[in-house]
């Protein structure tokens, strides 16, 4: 029984973290993994699903339909971004660097400027359960759970929906999709918002968890990097496995010797497999695919 | 662009904040450097710091400045960012030539400024309580100590819950050496540590963490977290029902963390602070009056707001009493006899000559299941001790180091 209790809390802590790594890469897959732009300002489209998603629960939304409109929310900001911002600079991945950077420190210091400097949080749902010796909050469950929903419904959208099938053909050869007649800046757009709107996403799922605070997106941004590099540009292929092996080794490290080896276990990971696979999983599978 | 943006509105603020009735002072003015967080990861606290300093400089002009001069404060934004505090650190000394400098949230932040005021042979003012054992005459502590907090908190926590304690803290010279001491009082009263973690700052998940909490089976947890990452600890243990007592030295008093996590996540947290403003004394009311007629949107009153407010008085007084000279050895001078004091909202401070840390009222902040605060315990004037007991002496020599129970002073 002792063995039982132990392997269940092994197997929550490690969905733990691999829920955190997904539903933080996920929306960095789309916008970095397949569209390219190196996107500073996710912390900041997870910022503003938080901070909506927790503005609604205030006014007596009922929080799945809040975390929905944090998501929206995000991801109406991700097309404005797109369209203002981002939209000269697809032939120049670095210079979208310098341009996200900004956009990242003008809604860190808007936010503190405008809204103060922490906003109260709605507390965690769902109350806790007992394994043996151990207690655990319900609501984590939930977060594995809509990290393992957010993937099934984005495969179904990039494999079964005809606005997928568009979004891949127009970031794979976008002249040929344009020929065709694609409304290729539609489905950039579109598709920029859809990676905001994940990131407001995880956003909404974290902010009863967390601090709100407007420097909150940074305690994201390490692991959706870290997730997206190692699992390269295909998201199914790529981010879903990533996590695996990142959340299973920071799980176990953590379990072991504390946060610091967790960290530090994950970080060297990630070295290890850029060294290996320069591509990332994906980019192997794909490889070996082909 | 954003630095350039928030010194622009605070010398805005500073400005205005001269506007009052007394503009007849021709004298030459007091300049105080202020170099606080007021964006970043620590903004939450030390913004409220600012505004002490701006309400104490208020009413001091007001009553017609410091020995017949009116302060300036010349204010930037740190950002959290210990590079900025080097960098305008030299700038305040250097080029705004200020006389004083009140500065510093994180130690860390405190280690890099520290040998830049000793290199400029300036004066700082260090208002947050800390890790303890900054022994430098160019810096003059304000907030509370180990010996302070510590001293009081962890025997009456061991006596009323148990002797095993678990302590997790902040990964950086504040929670190691915080930790140090946590674990020789522990050690002191026969109790046992039966876990410590340190923590990188800027994580935010607890998960495991909570789950080897729970594995050791503590009679309470020690808390010596810091940032606003670090603090959603409250709310991930509350949801998981770890239902521990708590102790801290930062938590409450700091980042007033029963006001931002919904109840009851800081059930039965202890906090030594030397101020909060739930303190219920007349003189504290009074305050928390004043500082909302000047800041009404003020979140809360944390006890390095009052420490920094009570600093510019203090400030005052050294700077009268040296005839209105604001060079070093004059207002160190003052400090001679142990009798530079001021009646702070939270009673007296007075700043001791040996270590130039000052005196506190401590008290104990329980928070209730409904996150409201009792005061189960109040200890009145608790000296900053350890420094003089293990032979620092700032009168006789400054040798400029930071002690701890085991790097001390060598004969």
């Amino acid at each position: 029984m002792e063995f039982l209790y132990s392997l269940f809390s092994f197997f929550y802590q490690f969905g733990d973290a691999f829920a955190f790594l997904v539903l933080s890469a996920c929306g960095l897959a789309v916008i970095f993994g397949m569209m390219g732009v190196i996107n500073l300002a996710h912390g900041e489209f997870i910022l503003c699903g938080a901070y909506v998603s927790t503005s609604a629960t205030h006014m007596g939304v009922p929080l799945p339909i809040a975390i929905a409109l944090g998501s929206l929310a995000a991801g109406i900001a991700g097309m404005i971004v797109e369209v203002v911002v981002i939209r000269p600079l697809y032939k120049r991945p670095l210079d979208t660097i310098v341009a996200t950077w900004g956009i990242s420190m003008i809604v860190t210091q808007g936010t503190l400027i405008v809204l103060g400097t922490t906003m109260a949080g709605s507390g965690t749902p769902f109350g806790s359960f007992t394994v043996g010796d151990y207690s655990y909050s319900i609501y984590r469950i939930v977060l594995v759970v809509m990290a393992l929903a957010t993937l099934a419904a984005l495969w179904l959208m990039f494999t079964k929906t005809r606005f997928g099938i568009l979004a891949r053909a127009t970031i794979q050869v976008p002249h040929v999709a344009e020929a065709l007649g694609v409304n290729t800046n539609l489905i950039y757009s579109l598709t920029f918002g859809l990676g905001a709107a994940l990131a407001g996403l995880a956003g909404g799922l974290y902010a009863p968890t967390m601090t709100l605070v407007p420097t909150m997106g940074a305690a994201f941004m390490v692991e959706a990097f870290v997730t997206v590099v190692v699992g390269g540009a295909d998201i199914f292929l790529g981010t879903a496995p990533a996590a695996v092996v990142l959340g299973f080794i920071k799980a176990s490290l953590t379990s072991w010797q504390g946060q610091l080896a967790g960290q530090i276990g994950m970080l060297i990971a990630v070295i290890i497999v850029i060294r290996i696979l320069p591509r990332g999983i994906s980019g192997k599978i794909l490889k070996e695919r082909a | 662009m954003t630095r350039k943006l928030i010194s622009t509105a605070s010398v805005l603020a500073t400005l205005l904040s001269f506007a009052g009735p007394v503009m007849a002072q021709d004298a030459e003015p007091i300049k105080i450097g202020v170099l606080e967080d007021q964006s970043g990861d620590f903004a939450l606290a030390t913004i409220g710091k600012v505004h002490g300093i701006q309400l104490a400089t208020k009413e001091i002009n007001d009553a017609g400045g410091i020995a017949g001069r009116p302060i300036e404060l010349v204010t930037y934004d740190t950002q959290s960012d210990n590079t900025r505090y080097q960098e305008f650190m030299r700038r305040v000394l250097q080029r705004d030539k200020v006389d004083v400098v009140f500065a510093g949230f994180s130690s860390a932040s405190r280690e890099a400024y520290r040998p830049i005021v000793n290199q400029f042979d300036g004066l700082a003012f260090y208002n947050n309580q800390y890790e303890g054992g900054v022994c430098d005459a160019n810096m003059i502590v304000t907030g509370a100590v180990p010996e302070q907090q510590f001293s009081t908190l962890i025997p009456y926590m061991m006596e009323k819950y148990g002797k095993n304690v678990y302590t997790i803290a902040a990964d950086y010279n504040f929670g190691q050496i915080s930790a140090e001491w946590v674990r020789n009082i522990v050690k002191d009263n026969g109790g046992e540590m039966v876990g410590e973690e340190f923590i990188p700052l800027g994580v935010s998940q607890f998960s495991q963490t909570i789950q080897n909490i729970q594995a050791a089976k503590p009679d309470f947890v020690v808390t010596l977290l810091v940032g606003t990452a670090q603090s959603s600890y409250y709310e991930q243990a509350g949801s998981a029902n770890v239902d521990l007592p708590m102790a801290s030295s930062v938590n409450v008093g700091q980042g007033y963390e029963h006001k931002r996590f919904t109840p009851p996540s800081l059930k039965d947290m202890y906090a030594t602070v030397n101020y909060v403003e739930e303190i219920d004394t007349p003189e504290s009311k009074a305050f928390v009056e004043k500082f909302h007629a000047m800041f009404p949107d003020e979140p809360y009153i944390n006890q390095e707001a009052e420490n920094s407010y009570a600093a510019v008085y203090l400030y005052k007084e050294m700077v009268e009493k040296a005839g209105g000279s604001t060079a070093l050895e004059d207002v160190r001078a003052t400090l001679a006899d142990g009798n530079l004091c001021y009646d702070a909202p939270e009673g007296e401070m007075c700043i001791d000559p040996k270590s130039q840390h000052t005196s506190h009222t401590i008290y104990l902040a329980h928070v209730l299941e409904d996150h409201s605060i009792e005061f189960p315990k109040k200890w009145d004037d608790i000296k900053p001790y350890w420094l003089g007991d293990v032979g620092c002496d700032l009168t006789q020599n400054d040798p400029s180091d930071q002690y701890t129970p085991s790097h001390l002073p060598t004969e």
